[in-house]
C-alpha cells in the first residue's frame, strides 16, 4: 500500500465484479442513452481501484475506459468527473477522512475532530494525505446528518457524535485494521434524543417502559 | 409565425425563433458571447439580457423563445443596468492586458465593455489566473482571459467534430482545455480563433504581429483546397500577416481550413524573385530580357508538335487561357493540366464538377464517398457533411481507405473497385439504401479518376449515379471533388491536350523538347526526359524549378487579380493584395511578353482583353461569384475506357500540410506536419 505517491497507472480495465455491477447499471438507461451512467460508472471504477490498489480514485485511464464503455468522447467524462468534488481524480489514502465543516457541526465542536484528525492520522490539513498511506483528509460540505453533528465520513459511512477523543479512538482502531460500526459514537439510536426519550413521557404507553 | 414587438418595432419571426433572432430582425444590435448562430444555445454568458414585458426579471434572449404578441425591450432601465453588470461580472477575472492582447482591437469584450459596460469595477480582490493550455501548433492559448462561453467546446464538439475540448472543473476552478495535454486534431482549428470572443485563443503564427487598424484588408479567395473559401487577405506593406475567412453562405459559411489560412508564411520564403538561366549546368541569374531571349532562341524554329506545357494546381485561368493562346499561337496542341494523371477529358463540365454544390449537401438524403477523404482534402466540405449528418436521416458510405475517420460515421463498403460493380448490378445492400433516397449524392475523389483505370471509375461513378436516380432534371448527384483552386479553371479553359496533342506521360518521355510548366510541381520533375529543355514559370523554388532550363518567377495567389473555379464550378476572383517580391511578375504579362520576345503579339494587352478572351472562350468564365446550378439535361456518361481493375483506392494527398508548394514552403505547416503525422501516442482508451 504505497497510496500517496502512487504512479498514474498505465492501462485500467473492469474486473469481474465491476463489469457485473455495469451491466446492471447500463440496462436501466434506454438504448442509446447509455451515456447517463456514466456517474454510476465512474463510481464503479473508483471502488475498483480502492478495492485492488487500495486507494480509491479515479485515474485517467479508468476515464477513458468509462469512455470506451458507454461510446462517449473521452473529455465528456473527463468533465462530469472533475465537475463531481466525490470522484478523486488525485491518488488517496486507504481511508478518506471526509470532516463536516458546515455550521451545525462547526458549532458542535467539528474543529476538534479536525485537531483530532491531523494528530491521529499524522495530516498536515486538508487535500493531505499521511505519509503512510492510510489517510486523505477532505473538508466536505454538510453532510445532512447535523442531528448527530459533529460528523466524520471515512469512505461511505458516517461516524456521528464525535469529539476529540472518539475521533482518535475511530482513527487508531482504522489504523489496525478494524472498521468500527458506523453510526453515533455515543450509543444513541439513529438519531433519537441523547440518553433516550424526553418528550411526550405522560403518554401512558411511552412512560410504561 | 410570431409576431412580436422590439422597442415598438413589430417584425415577424417563424416559431421557435429566440428572442434574439427577432431583435435582429428588427435591427436591433444585442450584446453576446456565448451566443454563436451556427453553434447550439448555451445560454451561460448572460450578456444578452432583454426585457421582456411581464416577465418578472431580464431574460437571456438568445435561449428565450418567442411567443406570438410579445413586447420585448431591448434599451429599458433595467436592460441597461443588467448587461451593466453582467459586465462587471465577466471582467471581475478578465485580466486588464488589453494593450499586450492580440485580440485587443477586434475583441468583442473590449467593444461591448465600451458600449454596455460600466466605466469601473468595483471589484477589489485577487482575480485567479488559469495555466495555458497546448492546443497544438495553431492555437495559441492565454487561458486566464478565458470569459468560458464555450463557444470552442461547442465548435469543436459540433462543427468539426472532434470532442476533444471540455470544461474540467466547477465554479471557481472551471478550465477550458483537454484535460489531457494534445494538439486539437482537426484541419479547422483556426476557427477557434475567429469564434473566440476575447483573447484567450489567439493564433499563434500571428502573435505579436500587428494591430488590426494597421492592416489592408483584401478579399479574396483561397485556393490551397477546391472549395475556393471567401478569404480576407490582411497586409502591411509588402507582406501578407494573415489570412482570415470572409462568409459565403454558399461555399464555406464562415470557416476556414487550416492549410489555406496558415500557411502564408511560405509566401515570404523559397520565393523565385528573379529569372534564372541554365548555363554549363548550373542556375544563373539573368534579367528577363536576357531570359525570354533565351527561351526565344530554343523554341523559335521548333516545331509547335515539339513544345508542350503543363498548367499547375494553384494557376488563375487567366495565366492558363494566355499559355493556352501562346502555345496554339506556336501550333502546340500539347497542353496538360492533369498533372496527377486524372482521367477527365473535360468534353462536358458536368462530368467533373461538384455538381449538387456545396450547399446542395445539405439536401442530400443519401452520400457515397469513392477515393476520397474530403477530410483532407476539403475540410470545410467536409464540416459541411457533418452538418448534414447531424441533422439526421444521411446515410454516409466509402469506397477507399479503411478506418478513416470522417467525423461523422461512414459504413465502409470495400477499399477497390469491386464494390462499384457490386453497387451496380444491385446485389449491395447499400444501392438499395441509395436508390431509395430522394436525393442521393456520389462523391468522386479526383484521385479516384487518376489511375490507370480512372476512366473506367469515372464512367463506373456516372452510371451508378444515373442508376440510382442521382441524375434528374432537378438534382444532379454526381460530384467529383477536386484537391486545389486551380485545377477545375484549368479544365474550364480547355488546358487539355488538342487535336494530335501529347498528353503529361508522352510529354515527359520525351514526345516535346520543350516544355512549359506553369506552376507544374505536382509530379516528379525526375520523369522529365533529359533532353527536354524546361521553362518553369512559377512563384517557389519547389521541385520542378531545380530541373528547370530557365525559370520565369511569377506571382503567388495574393499576388494578382486572378480568376479562380471551385470544385462546384464557382467562378471567383482572386485579387491583388500585395505585390510579387523583386521581380515576379503577374503570370499573363510574362507568357505575353515571352510571345512578343518570339515574335508572337498575342491578341490581349490588358486584364480586361485576357478577360474578355476568357469568356468568348468559355462562357462561364462570365459569371462571376456565380455557378451554374441545376440538373442534368443530358444523363450520358463519360467514355468508358477500359475496365475497372479492382484495385484498391488510395489516399489522394499523402500529407495534407504539405500538398503544395506554397505550404511546402511554410514554417508553420510543417510543424503541423511534425506534430500531426507524429506516431499518435498509444491510448489505454484505444
Amino acid at each position: 500500500m504505497s497510496a500517496p505517491h502512487q504512479q498514474e497507472p498505465t492501462d485500467f480495465t473492469f474486473d469481474a465484479d465491476s463489469e457485473a455491477q455495469i451491466a446492471k447499471i447500463v440496462a436501466r438507461y434506454p438504448e442509446g442513452k447509455q451515456a447517463s451512467a456514466v456517474i454510476p460508472l465512474l463510481y464503479v471504477a473508483q471502488k475498483q481501484m480502492g478495492r485492488l490498489t487500495g486507494s480509491a480514485w479515479v485515474p485517467r485511464v479508468a476515464m477513458d475506459a468509462v469512455a470506451v464503455k458507454l461510446s462517449m468522447a473521452p473529455i465528456r467524462v473527463y468533465e462530469v468527473a472533475t465537475f463531481y468534488f466525490m470522484f478523486n481524480t488525485k491518488p488517496m489514502g486507504r481511508f478518506h477522512l471526509q470532516v463536516c465543516g458546515t455550521t451545525p457541526c462547526w458549532l458542535r465542536g467539528s474543529d476538534d475532530v479536525l485537531r483530532a484528525c491531523k494528530d491521529a492520522g499524522h495530516l498536515k490539513g486538508y487535500g493531505d494525505t499521511s505519509e503512510d498511506g492510510l489517510f486523505t483528509l477532505s473538508e466536505v460540505e454538510c453532510l445532512g446528518a447535523c442531528v448527530n453533528a459533529p460528523i466524520l465520513q471515512v469512505d461511505d459511512d458516517y461516524y456521528e457524535d464525535l469529539d476529540y477523543d472518539r475521533t482518535v479512538k475511530l482513527i487508531e482502531s482504522l489504523k489496525r485494521g478494524e472498521r468500527p460500526a458506523p453510526g453515533s459514537s455515543i450509543g444513541r439510536q439513529t438519531s433519537a434524543p441523547e440518553g433516550g426519550p424526553n418528550t411526550l413521557l405522560d403518554i401512558p404507553m411511552m412512560a410504561k417502559e | 409565425m410570431a409576431k412580436v414587438t422590439i422597442d415598438g418595432i413589430e417584425v415577424e419571426v417563424p416559431n421557435g425563433a429566440s428572442v434574439l433572432q427577432a431583435c435582429e430582425a428588427a435591427g436591433k444590435e444585442i450584446p453576446r458571447f456565448c451566443y454563436h448562430e451556427r453553434l447550439s444555445v448555451a445560454g451561460n454568458c448572460r450578456m444578452c439580457l432583454v426585457e421582456v414585458e411581464k416577465a418578472p426579471k431580464p431574460v437571456a434572449s438568445c435561449a428565450y423563445p418567442v411567443a406570438d404578441g410579445m413586447k420585448v425591450f431591448t434599451d429599458s432601465a433595467m436592460v441597461r443596468n443588467a448587461r451593466r453588470n453582467v459586465m462587471e461580472f465577466l471582467l471581475i477575472n478578465h485580466p486588464l492586458d488589453c494593450p499586450i492582447c492580440d485580440q485587443g482591437g477586434e475583441c468583442d469584450l473590449q467593444d461591448q465593455a465600451v458600449a454596455f459596460g460600466r466605466d469601473g469595477s468595483r471589484y477589489r480582490e485577487e482575480k485567479r489566473a488559469v495555466k495555458d493550455k497546448y492546443l497544438g501548433p495553431l492555437v495559441k492559448t492565454i487561458m486566464t482571459r478565458c470569459i468560458q462561453c464555450t463557444r470552442c467546446v461547442r465548435f469543436a464538439t459540433e462543427v468539426a467534430g472532434v470532442p476533444e475540448l471540455g470544461a474540467t472543473g466547477r465554479g471557481e476552478n472551471m478550465q477550458i482545455g483537454t484535460y489531457v495535454e494534445k494538439a486539437l486534431t482537426t484541419e479547422l482549428s483556426g476557427n477557434l480563433i475567429d469564434i473566440c470572443p476575447v483573447g484567450a485563443l489567439t493564433s499563434r503564427p500571428y502573435a505579436f504581429v500587428s494591430r488590426p487598424w494597421e492592416l489592408r484588408k483584401t478579399d479574396s479567395i483561397d485556393v490551397l483546397d477546391a472549395v475556393g473559401a471567401a478569404i480576407r487577405v490582411d497586409t502591411r506593406g509588402p507582406e501578407v500577416l494573415r489570412i482570415i475567412p470572409r462568409t459565403n453562405e454558399d461555399v464555406n459559411e464562415e470557416w476556414m481550413a487550416d492549410r489555406g489560412r496558415f500557411s502564408f508564411d511560405g509566401l515570404k520564403r523559397k520565393r523565385l524573385d528573379r529569372p534564372w538561366i541554365r548555363r554549363e549546368g548550373k542556375l544563373q541569374p539573368a534579367t528577363w530580357p536576357e531570359a525570354l531571349e533565351h527561351i526565344a532562341g530554343k523554341l523559335k524554329g521548333m516545331p509547335g508538335s515539339r513544345i508542350g506545357a503543363v498548367a499547375g494546381d494553384l494557376v488563375d485561368v487567366e495565366s492558363v487561357y494566355a499559355l493556352k493562346a501562346l502555345m496554339n499561337a506556336l501550333g502546340s496542341q500539347n497542353l496538360e493540366c492533369r498533372q496527377d494523371g486524372a482521367k477527365i477529358d473535360g468534353s462536358r463540365r458536368d462530368h467533373y464538377l461538384f455538381n449538387s454544390g456545396i450547399a446542395g449537401i445539405d439536401e442530400a438524403d443519401a452520400l457515397l464517398i469513392i477515393g476520397s477523404n474530403p477530410r483532407k482534402e476539403a475540410p470545410v466540405l467536409n464540416a459541411r457533411i457533418r452538418k448534414r449528418w447531424n441533422s439526421g436521416a444521411m446515410p454516409v458510405a466509402t469506397i477507399g481507405e479503411a478506418g478513416l475517420d470522417l467525423t461523422y460515421t461512414a459504413e465502409h463498403l470495400g477499399e477497390g473497385t469491386a464494390v462499384l460493380d457490386a453497387l451496380l448490378d444491385g446485389s449491395h445492400a447499400f444501392a438499395k439504401v441509395l436508390g431509395e433516397a430522394k436525393k442521393p449524392m456520389i462523391i468522386l475523389g479526383r484521385g479516384a479518376v487518376a489511375r490507370e483505370d480512372g476512366a473506367a471509375v469515372l464512367a463506373a461513378a456516372w452510371a451508378l449515379a444515373n442508376q440510382i436516380g442521382a441524375l434528374t432534371p432537378e438534382w444532379h448527384g454526381f460530384n467529383m471533388l477536386h484537391l486545389f483552386g486551380g485545377q477545375v479553371g484549368a479544365l474550364d479553359a480547355g488546358f487539355l491536350p488538342g487535336e494530335g496533342g501529347q498528353d503529361l506521360a508522352g510529354m515527359l518521355s520525351g514526345g516535346v523538347d520543350a516544355l512549359w510548366l506553369l506552376g507544374a510541381d505536382g509530379f516528379e520533375p525526375a520523369f522529365i526526359s533529359p533532353g527536354t529543355f524546361v521553362i518553369y514559370q512559377g512563384h517557389h523554388g519547389d521541385r520542378a524549378a531545380s530541373r528547370a532550363d530557365v525559370i520565369l518567377p511569377g506571382a503567388a495567389y495574393t499576388e494578382k487579380e486572378g480568376t479562380y473555379v471551385n470544385t462546384e464550378g464557382r467562378v471567383q476572383r482572386g485579387r491583388l493584395a500585395v505585390f510579387p517580391p523583386g521581380e515576379a511578375k503577374e503570370d499573363w504579362r510574362i507568357i505575353r511578353a515571352a510571345g512578343v520576345a518570339m515574335g508572337v503579339n498575342l491578341p490581349f494587352d490588358t486584364l480586361e482583353d485576357v478577360r474578355a478572351g476568357m469568356v468568348a472562350a468559355n462562357p462561364v468564365f462570365g459569371l462571376v461569384d456565380g455557378r451554374i446550378a441545376g440538373g442534368v439535361q443530358d444523363v450520358a456518361g463519360p467514355a468508358a475506357g477500359g475496365t475497372l481493375s479492382g484495385t484498391a483506392f488510395k489516399a489522394n494527398l499523402t500529407d495534407y500540410w504539405l500538398a503544395d508548394p506554397i505550404s511546402r514552403a511554410s514554417e508553420t505547416m510543417a510543424e503541423c506536419s511534425r506534430i500531426y503525422n507524429a506516431a499518435p501516442v498509444a491510448q489505454a482508451a484505444e
